[in-house]
């Protein structure tokens, strides 16, 4: 047995060198290379700054801009820092509500928020991933149906008209791949550079 | 339900299927120590490290002298996350500048790694530096894994080897895993999944201006080599605390079902290995069988649960599936296939909260979970934990008939079935042990994110899923206490290893056995009848163990929500 302490020791250490040091770095070094941009981080800049990550969803509230999913992430409380205080698309901390099937809680959300939006589009069902909260907290996406179901509202904050709005959507849908895998989608960020980009009539 | 959706199940399957048998190939190559098309670039370096760890390769190993060797592994793996962590403010890769990790969430995170649980008390982007996820967590999330398939070829050496008194050797095996079945997939694996998104790089956390002016610090960091051997080694445990559900560790729906697939592969192809190494193919698929039965029931279920949603959304008009907890990029096809998958093999990686799954749709990954994760399982404890059961339901059957009962050519005799009884009891004693203290000790309790049965089985689950080396959870339950870190170490402790070491016991015993030809008398262990009388021990088995506790959590929750009660 006492001939098994070597190997123990020295491969351990060995083994630890190649999977926890050569082989990140390595990759790190050779996706830096293959691919700069998403190895990055897929970042959009725009005027030369960063706003964001094109995977990573973010805050909308205005009604000039398309909203994304509800998100339920936390940041520690600036007062007291073993609390937490929500802190929606926080990206340097991930998480979902974790709120069940037969939460109260999550019971009287939904009822809000499916109120407030019947009041501001009654002519339409209210999609489901527009009053749920996602798994991340960082969802880039929302459905087709929850961008349309948005047009009527940015239409009329920008002044723009529906039509114009609706292919926009439409223009940014991202497909099934090859028809048949994931589901499809819209990224919001995406979208709303879209629009600060068309021309306001 | 959609048919799109079956047909990304179906897909999903056939491929799995498709690679077994020449991934089972290959690796048997390697296990065998036979040239492989890898040797001329990998075997220099594998013969520098046995030469510099003084390992003889030659010389095999008896099956206790194989388990201390795994154990000693074990120690040193320990010691060196627990040290990185609580050192990482003074180490080089800080750039987010976290300070050391506390004493007992260090310890949680320890045990968790080496058992290849990967339980996530720390919140990745928030509580470590990048060195603990290169040195601490990647590189043993590739130990971990290569141990697993280690043990899982020591056992199948078992069955396969008559007369001797050896098992293989413990560090051959690691490293030949390691060099060769991990490593060669995880470089081309993280090349695909940078090109789908993932980030890797050693730079700080983005500042970004987000378009309506706030600002948005966005994690990063060396995310995609992790990635890929978390999902690989059925480790799970995630770069971000979102783990698989974060757009930075599972961009696409492509990068979403490439991670699924690889979750499955290594754990199907050893059924696979195993056939080969006993001399007949169809003895592994024959245990490939029996887990599709049982996956494909639960995806069924979950995905039939998942669709159909809550009473709370349908009473507002809501339709479309529970959406709550997932990512519209994988929706609710996706989601539930994944979950099974993950809970199935005791990956435990999460790409939706399964907390807020619905009662039914959550009960799935907990069976499966319960089950002892057999369905293909942890690379290579899947395999072992499946053939205990196969050793209980070949003496059963010996019952029926009343002859000493054989399986691929070996007696399973009282020691057999012995070891097998008490790697199978010890899981239960666990789980349901620290589930009844975590009910009313009051620190535990203060834990619990949902009111209801819902909390019971958020407690349930973290146990369930500590003992089974999963690492999911129903993450609503604040697990950094002082309790949880402790409670849930010794259950991913007592469940790793107390399943090892009578796995091992039977492997030496088997391995010492003649080999006793087939004759009229054995009960042919490749076709429907014998794969029918498995998936019947596994059920009745884990039904008798934790119906009980099922019945007091979702079942009761499922039929609470039915008739309109919200807690």
């Amino acid at each position: 047995m006492l001939r098994e302490i070597r190997p123990a020791i020295v491969l351990l250490l060995v083994l630890t060198a190649i999977t926890g040091l050569a082989y990140p770095l390595a990759m790190t070094a050779i996706a830096g290379v293959v691919f700069p941009e998403k190895a990055q981080g897929s970042l959009i800049e725009r005027d030369g700054k960063v706003v964001g990550s094109a995977l990573i969803g973010q805050e909308f509230k205005d009604d000039k801009y398309f909203h994304g999913r509800l998100s339920a992430t936390l940041a520690p409380d600036p007062n007291d820092s073993i609390k937490t205080v929500s802190a929606p698309y926080n990206a340097a901390n991930s998480g979902g509500s974790n709120l069940g099937p037969t939460s109260k809680a999550l019971a009287d959300r939904l009822k809000e928020d499916v109120d407030k939006l019947k009041a501001e589009n009654p002519n339409a069902a209210v999609p489901v991933d527009l009053v749920t909260s996602s798994a991340s907290g960082l969802d880039p996406d929302i459905s087709p149906e929850a961008a349309q179901f948005q047009v009527p509202r940015i239409a009329k904050a920008r002044n723009m008209p529906e039509d114009a709005v609706k292919q926009l959507v439409a223009s940014n849908v991202q497909g099934r791949l090859l028809g048949l895998l994931g589901e499809p989608r819209v990224n919001v960020l995406a979208l709303n550079l879209a629009l600060d980009r068309a021309p306001a009539k | 339900m959609t048919m799109i959706g079956w047909l990304q199940i179906i897909l999903y399957c056939v491929i799995i299927v498709a690679l077994t048998k020449p991934l089972g190939g290959y690796m048997t190559h390697v296990f065998n120590g036979e040239r492989t098309f890898l040797s001329p670039v990998l075997r220099p370096i594998e013969a520098g490290i046995y030469w510099i760890s003084g390992v003889d390769e030659k010389r095999e190993q008896h099956w206790l002298t194989y388990t201390v060797a795994m154990l000693l592994f074990h120690v040193g793996g320990f010691l060196i996350i627990y040290g990185v962590m609580r050192l990482q403010a003074v180490l080089p890769f800080n750039p987010a500048g976290q300070s050391a990790v506390a004493e007992d969430l260090s310890f949680n995170t320890a045990i968790s790694f080496i058992t290849n649980t990967n339980w996530q008390n720390y919140g990745g982007e928030s509580t470590i530096s990048y060195l603990v996820q290169m040195v601490g967590l990647t590189h043993q999330n590739f130990l971990s894994a290569a141990t697993g398939i280690a043990l899982a070829v020591a056992l199948i050496r078992g069955f396969s080897r008559a007369s001797m008194r050896t098992v293989g050797n413990f560090w051959v095996d690691v490293t030949r895993t390691t060099l060769y079945v991990l490593l060669p997939i995880c470089v081309v694996y993280t090349l695909f999944l940078v090109w789908q998104g993932i980030p890797q790089t050693l730079g700080p956390y983005v500042e970004a201006t987000t378009l309506e002016g706030a600002k948005q610090t966005i994690a990063v960091g060396p995310v995609a080599s992790q990635v890929a051997i978390k999902m690989l080694g059925t480790n799970g445990g995630g770069f971000f605390n979102a783990n698989a559900a974060h757009p930075f560790e599972n961009p696409t729906a492509l990068s979403n079902f490439v991670q699924m697939l690889s979750i499955f592969t290594l754990g199907a192809a050893l059924t696979n290995v195993f056939g080969r190494m006993v001399g007949n193919q169809r003895q592994g698929w024959a245990i490939l069988s029996v887990m599709g039965v049982l996956f494909i029931a639960g995806v069924a279920v979950t995905y039939w649960a998942e669709a159909n949603g809550t009473s709370t959304l349908h009473a507002l008009g809501l339709t479309g599936g529970n959406m709550e907890g997932k990512e519209v990029r994988f929706g609710i096809v996706a989601s539930s296939l994944f979950a099974v998958i993950t809970t199935a093999a005791s990956c435990g990686a999460v790409n939706a909260m399964h907390d807020s799954f619905t009662a039914l749709g959550g009960m799935i990954p907990l069976i499966n979970m319960q089950l002892g994760e057999i369905i293909i399982g942890g690379v290579g404890a899947g395999l072992y934990g499946m053939l205990l059961f196969v050793v209980l339901a070949i003496f059963v059957a010996g019952l029926m008939v009343g002859r000493t009962p054989e399986y691929v050519g070996k007696k399973i005799e009282a020691r057999e079935v012995k070891m097998a009884m008490l790697a199978i009891l010890v899981l239960p004693l666990m789980y349901l042990g620290w589930t009844a203290v975590g009910v009313v000790y009051p620190a535990a309790v203060a834990s619990m994110a949902n009111a209801g049965p819902h909390g019971f089985t958020e407690v349930l689950y973290a146990f369930t899923s500590a003992t089974g080396n999963n690492g999911s959870a129903f993450a609503g339950l604040t697990g950094n206490t002082f309790f949880y870190n402790l409670a849930l170490a010794s259950a991913m402790f007592v469940g790793r290893f107390f399943m090892i070491i009578p796995a091992m016991a039977i492997a030496g015993s088997l391995a010492a056995k003649k080999s006793v030809p087939p004759s009229a008398g054995t009960f042919p262990t490749t076709g429907g009848l014998f794969v029918g009388l498995v998936v019947g021990v596994i059920l009745i088995i884990g039904g008798l163990t934790f119906f009980p506790a099922l019945a007091l959590g979702p079942i009761v929750e499922h039929l609470a929500m039915n008739a309109g009660q919200i807690f």
